[in-house]
């Protein structure tokens, strides 16, 4: 595998500030972001299991970060907005209609990785970061 | 309109009165909605039979003593069951079977005769060896005795079968544990010594019962009726003519109290129709209505055994012709009266298999579509069978509430109803007997409407039938079975349901390579995901037992990690508030104390629940809770598709609650009872008897088949009280599979249980001696070992509990009168992340 094969870029837009990323009233989440153009290293891309999710902190924040069967590479941001808990990075992952999603392990709806919408309700959005591989290491930018 | 009720409960469903012994409750059986009851115009007087009429007046008094003035008086009287005087039937015990009343002293008296010291399998006896007396004998069976059936005529169902079907339908019933006696009646019944009932035949032999049922047939409730001087017919019942009146033009009577040109109707559908002719009638929107015929056809529901009669089942027409089709081996015999052309069908007789009992007694009247004998013949012989899409619009699929092809097929093509459910809520066809149900799907089928069984998007096929592909091919992962025979890359619901199958096929670790992958987050990491994104940890308990030193333990680890703990209704400790990263290190802890994985987070086996049985308690018989440690420790760690309980007491007095598991077990002074079917939680069940007296070894050999049964052919997420409710065939096919191996199968399902035996591991201890495992219990793969800051605890009552209700706000104690100043229990644990 090449390392442009995996880079995946979002658009800048779709990765919103730290309130919005987390829809409870008081997150108490230490927010620190980094400069826009930071980027954060996560891990190896071999610590990446196809299609599964890990965990990142990154600027403060918990980042779900996965990798599909096809090597793309997605972050959303960690916490499920159905629930308030931050663990979509252990949801299953896998594909509705084509489009390839993770389902929340508490209430199982599911959230497209390329956009961060919510299948069941295109109301609600997580925001979504942009990923790339450097020299083999995963990297979560916009912060 | 007043309604004047002999019986204490408005009307219900006569015919479904049977469930009641099972699943159904009074609500279930209930006749009229809400809206009947609100109804200003109704007034309903229950518990109150009328007992005299003033015809001349137009009055009718009630035992009440309430007068009630008529325009027009409707006779719906019923029947009374008929107790031939044999002596001794009115001893304690002795029973009729036809009102809610008489099941629920039924259900006691059973109850008192399976509990009590020395309580080994009973024997309750059913006088009377028709359609009722065998639904009866079915009801002792649910009940937990051994049913006799006695009745006087050469064969069974005599007035619906003939002499070769009755032969077969003895022999089919037989081997479901009815005793059968036929050709002889009953002499006698006497009290015994220890306080049941010794029932004496005409041929000498003495039958030891708890109960005796008497189901000799019926006779119109036609009292009032006689004794205001209206005319009853040579076999009783109130005569009318067609449109139902008496003589007395004001008098009117209907159902089985009715005799409509002296013939009386013991069933349901002409009752409806007579009460829609006299509705009719009465509200002038019908003046011409007339009762004329009525179709006859029965059968036999309940027992699992086919039995179907149609028609003129005795071939009576002059000239009539019959076709039979008679095959011992396969147990099956079906007889055709057809009109002296062989063209017209006149009636039939199905016993052993009654498929195709439903598109046959369509044909009733009607020109046959092929040669007789090809209709009857087993399909492949050059059968041509009969389908939905032969009959005419006109055949009637649903007897019971006269709902025709035609009518069905209109409520789906205008798209009233695309399921059997709202066929059943638009039509009313399939809610009274239910044998038509079967039916409704096909005439759904061939409408085009097909009922999906695809587990998901990505897999057309049932989970049985991906499991038995899974099972034929031999492949291990989920990617070459998607390949093979799914499209796209799967999602929640199958991937999971495949990690399952898997995990009973090919064995391995359920986090080894892909497989890990495919589970959900509680089988991903070993432990029960909380609403706040921590888990919560079980240890097993096998049976619920635990020493001293293995609580210290417990509580050491919950001290140490900060877990609330909490005491589960499985008999195990539950802790809770783990975070993700410590988990390893509480297992780690966990398994040097000697516990293992408690599967707590799995589709899986959970526990076996135990009362103290013999090991303490006075009144047991066996050893409960040794038996309920080898289960626990047999099926630890199957894989099912759905999660599994189970529990085990030492006595009928049940205090494990077994009955209320997926498989139960109850000790008898000779062996164990096995009942499956149980559960508690949305829908509770009551687990029905599978087995009974059966020694330990054979005890263990029917679950191991049960539960192999039931991961092979189980839908996902299918507790086991559906799953066997879904079988064609029910609770008596689940018998015939695990205990006579009708299907074949039972090597392969043995086979493959001691494979699972053999080689379970625990799973916890496996991770911790894996690092590549091990390496997956970080919240943050950057920041190993920093804790998820989103994750808050409060004091809740002196307990740790994640900060944040999500519905609704904490009890407020102190407002129930608690001081709320001290704490309830335990000391406060600090709040906070574990130092
Ligand atoms: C176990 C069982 C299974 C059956 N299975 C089937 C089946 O599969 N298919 C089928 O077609 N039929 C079946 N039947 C028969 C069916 O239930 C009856 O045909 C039907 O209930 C008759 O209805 P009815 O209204 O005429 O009488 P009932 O249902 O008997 O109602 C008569 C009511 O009138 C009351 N009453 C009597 N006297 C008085 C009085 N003086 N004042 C006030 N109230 C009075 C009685 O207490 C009773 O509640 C079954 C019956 C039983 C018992
Ligand atoms: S504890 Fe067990 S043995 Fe004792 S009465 Fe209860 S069920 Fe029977
Ligand atoms: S035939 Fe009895 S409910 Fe349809």
């Amino acid at each position: 595998m090449t390392a442009q094969a995996d880079v995946r870029l979002h658009p800048a837009g779709t990765t919103a500030g730290a309130e919005a990323k987390d829809p409870r009233p008081d997150p108490g989440v230490p927010t620190t972001p980094e400069p826009a153009d930071g980027w954060t290293p996560i891990c190896p891309l071999e610590r990446l299991q196809r299609e599964r999710g890990v965990g990142a902190l990154v600027g403060g924040e918990p980042v779900a970060v996965f990798r599909t069967h096809d090597d793309a590479l997605y972050a959303l941001h960690n916490v499920d907005p159905f629930s308030g808990a931050s663990v979509l990075s252990r949801g299953i992952v896998g594909d509705l209609a084509g489009t390839p999603v993770v389902a929340s392990p508490l209430f199982k709806q599911h959230f497209a990785l390329d956009t961060g919408t919510a299948v069941e309700d295109p109301t609600v959005t997580v925001a979504t970061y942009p990923v790339r591989v450097v020299d083999g290491t995963v990297e979560v930018g916009g912060a | 309109m007043v309604v004047l009720a002999e019986e204490s409960r408005p009307a219900y469903d006569r015919v479904a009165l049977s469930s009641y012994v099972g699943e159904a409750s009074e609500d279930d059986l209930a006749l009229a909605d809400d809206g009947f009851h609100a109804d200003s115009l109704v007034e309903l007087h229950l518990d109150d039979p009328a007992v005299a009429v003033d015809r001349d007046r137009r009055v009718v008094t009630t035992r009440k003593g309430r007068s009630v003035a008529y325009d027009e008086l409707v006779l719906a009287t019923g029947s009374v069951p008929f107790v031939p005087p044999v002596p001794g039937r009115d001893l304690d015990g002795v029973f009729v079977y036809r009102t809610l009343d008489d099941l629920d002293g039924l259900r006691e008296a059973a109850e008192q005769a399976t509990v009590g010291a020395g309580a080994g399998r009973r024997s309750g006896v059913v006088v009377g060896g028709g359609l009722l007396g065998l639904e009866a004998a079915n009801a002792l069976r649910r009940l937990g005795l051994s049913p006799h059936v006695v009745e006087m005529a050469p064969r069974l169902m005599p007035v619906q079968v003939d002499e070769p079907g009755g032969a077969l339908l003895a022999r089919l019933v037989s081997e479901l544990g009815l005793r059968i006696h036929t050709g002889v009646s009953t002499s006698s019944i006497a009290r015994d010594h220890r306080g049941g009932l010794t029932v004496t035949l005409s041929d000498g032999l003495e039958l030891d019962a708890s109960v005796v049922v008497f189901s000799a047939g019926i006779r119109p409730a036609d009292g009032l009726a006689r004794e205001v001087g209206l005319e009853v017919g040579e076999r009783g019942g109130v005569l009318v003519d067609e449109r139902c009146r008496t003589a007395d033009e004001h008098v009117w009577a209907i159902g089985e109290v009715a005799a409509v040109r002296g013939r009386t109707y013991g069933l349901v559908a002409p009752g409806y129709a007579m009460a829609e002719v006299v509705a009719g009638r009465l509200a002038g929107d019908d003046a011409e209505g007339r009762f004329t015929e009525a179709d006859m056809s029965t059968k036999l529901k309940l027992l699992g055994v086919d039995v179907a009669s149609f028609g003129d089942a005795h071939a009576s027409t002059p000239g009539a012709l019959e076709v039979r089709l008679d095959d011992p081996v396969a147990g099956t015999y079906s007889k055709l009266v057809v009109s002296d052309d062989a063209q017209t069908l006149l009636g039939g007789v199905l016993v052993g298999d009654a498929a195709n009992y439903e598109t046959l007694r369509g044909f009733l009247g009607e020109k046959l579509p092929g040669d007789p004998m090809s209709l009857i013949a087993p399909a492949g012989d050059g059968a041509v069978g009969v389908g939905i899409d032969a009959l005419p619009d006109g055949a009637q699929i649903c007897s019971c509430n006269a709902v025709t092809k035609g009518a069905l097929v209109h409520a789906i093509t205008s798209g009233e109803a695309a399921t059997v459910p709202q066929l059943k809520a638009c039509t009313r066809a399939g809610t009274t007997c239910g044998s038509c149900v079967p039916t409704l799907g096909k005439v759904l089928a061939s409408c085009g409407v097909e009922v999906s069984k695809a587990l998901c998007e990505h897999f057309s096929q049932s989970r049985a039938e991906l499991y038995e592909i899974v099972m034929a091919t031999g492949l291990t992962t989920f990617s070459d079975i998607l390949t093979e025979y799914g499209t796209g890359r799967g999602c929640d619901v199958c991937k999971p349901a495949v990690a399952s199958m898997l995990a009973t096929l090919a064995g391995g670790h359920v986090l080894d390579g892909e497989q890990a992958t495919l589970q959900d987050t509680n089988d991903h990491f070993l432990a029960n995901m909380q609403r706040n994104g921590t888990y919560s940890v079980v240890p097993r308990l096998p049976g619920g037992e635990v020493t001293g030193d293995g609580l210290i333990a417990i509580g050491e680890v919950a001290r140490d990690f900060g877990l609330y703990t909490k005491i589960t209704g499985g008999q195990r400790i539950d802790m809770f508030g783990a975070r993700l990263d410590d988990l390893p290190a509480i297992w780690r802890r966990l398994v040097d104390a000697g516990f293992e994985s408690g599967h707590a987070y799995g589709k899986a086996l959970r526990t076996v629940k135990s009362c103290v049985g013999t090991d303490w308690c006075r009144y047991g018989v066996q050893d409960s809770v040794g038996l309920a440690v080898a289960l626990e420790l047999r099926y630890r760690g199957l894989r099912s598709p759905h999660k599994l309980k189970s529990g085990v007491s030492g006595c009928a007095r049940e205090c494990a609650e077994a009955r209320s598991k997926d498989f139960g077990i109850i000790a008898t002074e000779t062996g164990w009872n096995l009942y499956v079917g149980g559960n508690g939680g949305f829908t509770p069940r009551h687990a029905e008897l599978l087995a009974s007296d059966l020694d330990t070894a054979t005890l263990v050999r029917t679950i191991d088949r049960f539960l192999m049964f039931y991961v092979r052919t189980a839908d996902r997420l299918q507790r086991t009280a559906p799953w066997i409710e879904s079988l064609d065939g029910g609770i008596e096919h689940l018998h015939a599979v695990v205990m006579e191996d009708s299907l074949g199968i039972c090597a392969s399902l043995d086979a493959q249980m001691a494979r699972h035996v053999r080689s379970y591991a625990d799973e916890w201890a496996a991770v911790l001696d894996d690092d590549d495992k091990l390496a997956r219990f970080t919240s943050f793969v950057n920041a190993p070992g920093t804790p998820d800051p989103t994750i808050e605890f409060v004091d809740h009552h002196g307990h740790r509990v994640p900060a944040g209700m999500k519905d609704g706000q904490p009890t407020d104690l102190g407002a129930l009168g608690f001081d709320t100043s001290v704490p309830i229990a335990g000391p406060t644990i600090p709040v906070g992340a574990p130092a």
